[in-house]
């Protein structure tokens, strides 16, 4: 058994939310630089130039890389051994994402109720996905997920005839209705079985993988590369203004699934693919 | 498109129309003066003003909205993280707006054929601005200061001062709209 106070967590999340929102990972960061230099658009390498400008802006002076600060998602991989003290573990999330938002000049973006929509004025509560897993230890994952390309993700519940061609369908018909909504260059996040809720969750989820490596499974690995292919010759480029960059990286991530059913999740981000992990 | 236009498009808000209507779909220029910010809950509220038949707090005529709700801003500083948000939200009550004068908004994405065919009706224009870019968008905002609304937070309405604000035109006062030339050139 290993004791960790939850104040330790509310700490460490405080400190994640403003990393993430002022730096990109170095995965991310490479990304734009290849793009700069393979832009074949005039106006999409302006584009991207501008993108460039804007993260090194943000991390000097400490300004958040988009305005759009998101909603908090968390995911919180728990060992078994691990017993929290000093209080609740949601409390303490919460806390952090309060302080780090609160502290760190971050944006207040989230509303109590979504028909009375009042503020909260703190950013809380959090989106919190817990695993738990074997072991002592503790992983965090802090995606602040904003909602110009969050408006733009799907639910696609395919049919097993549909199959490999109808998955790709789906997220192409995503991607163009996506368009410059999203933010382009995007990093699309894909979730394939499971169900329901568990293919958007491992969409989303898939966004936080580093984009430079592909998925183990190899038929997966040609899917992302594909896809990714074909998303690029859609001509929607940097900010949707036309270009050869519409898209960074697709990740895909499956799950067994039910004998009648192909769930296909479809979760859109924009080239802000915002994520930093501890382990504690 | 001018693409290649050496000459810096450098244009002054509030509008006038001769300045506007010679803008392209696809010109880069740099917006210098006051223009106001307004999002979903402003413009909801703005909305509502106008069934009641009560006046706006702001008047619309000749000037520019940008779909934008900033991050606080830090010690010292005009204003916090400032970039464009998604356009199509606003939709709904853009015709409205452009009737009673409004000549330019900013903002990123698309927008609904009531929106094109009021612009081109009322002859104005839709910018974007680079979405997530805030940062940088930040360093062009000179002053900022909340005029109405205040209790919305980041959704109330603000003045900004301006200074060589960059914005592609997406749809010109023709109703020629980049995202879909682009899409065909392609």
């Amino acid at each position: 058994m290993r004791e960790i106070e939850v104040k330790i967590i509310t700490d460490n999340i405080k400190e994640m939310c403003i990393e993430a929102n002022h730096f990109l990972s170095d995965d991310m960061k490479q990304c734009l630089e290849n793009a700069v230099k393979n832009e074949k658009s005039v106006l999409g390498k302006k584009v991207l130039n501008s993108l460039e400008e804007n993260l090194k802006i943000a991390g000097e002076d400490m300004i958040p890389i988009c305005q759009d600060t998101g909603m908090a998602i968390i995911f919180i991989k728990v060992g078994q051994e691990v017993h929290f003290t000093g209080g609740g573990l949601e409390e303490a999330i919460n806390e952090g994402v309060r302080r780090g938002y609160v502290d760190g000049y971050l944006r207040k973006s989230v509303v109590k109720d979504p028909l009375i929509r009042e503020n909260t004025k703190d950013n809380t509560p959090a989106i919190i996905h817990y695993e738990i897993v074997e072991g002592d230890k503790v992983t965090i994952t802090m995606a602040p997920k904003g909602f110009g390309s969050e408006n733009m993700s799907r639910v696609f519940m395919l049919k097993p005839a549909d199959g490999i061609e109808g998955v790709k369908n789906a997220v192409l018909t995503a991607v163009k209705d996506a368009g410059p909504n999203a933010c382009p260059p995007m990093v699309v996040g894909v979730g394939i079985g499971g169900d329901f809720e568990k293919c958007a969750i491992l969409a989303k989820k898939a966004l936080t993988r580093n984009v430079n490596v592909h998925s183990q499974i190899l038929y997966v690995k040609d899917l992302e590369i594909e896809l990714l292919n074909r998303i690029n010759q859609l001509s929607i480029g940097p900010g949707g203004l036309g270009g050869t960059n519409t898209a960074f990286a697709v990740n895909i991530e499956t799950y067994p699934t039910h004998i009648a059913g192909l769930p296909v999740g479809v979760n859109i981000c924009c080239h802000v693919n915002r994520h930093v992990t501890r382990e504690l | 498109m001018n693409e290649n236009k050496s000459e810096k498009i450098i244009i002054n808000a509030p509008f006038t129309e001769g300045e506007i209507s010679n803008l392209k779909a696809g010109d880069y220029v740099y917006i210098t003066g006051t223009i106001y910010t307004a999002r979903d809950a402003a413009h909801k509220r703005m909305y509502e003003a106008l069934e009641k038949g009560e006046k706006l707090p702001i008047t619309l005529e000749n000037n520019v909205i940008y779909y934008m709700g900033p991050s606080p801003a830090r010690e010292g500083r005009p204003i916090g993280s400032a970039g464009p948000t998604t356009a199509s939200r606003m939709d709904k009550y853009t015709p409205r707006m452009l009737d009673l004068g409004l000549k330019g908004m900013i903002g990123k994405g698309k927008r609904s054929e009531e929106v094109r065919s009021a612009i081109i009706r009322k002859k104005a224009v839709y910018f974007a601005a680079v979405g997530g870019a805030g940062a940088l968008l930040s360093k062009c905002i000179r002053k900022s200061e909340v005029i109405a609304y205040d209790d919305l937070g980041t959704e109330a309405i603000r003045k900004l001062e301006v200074a060589d604000f960059p914005a592609i035109v997406v749809i010109d006062s023709k109703g020629n709209n980049l995202y879909e030339m682009v899409l065909e050139k392609g």
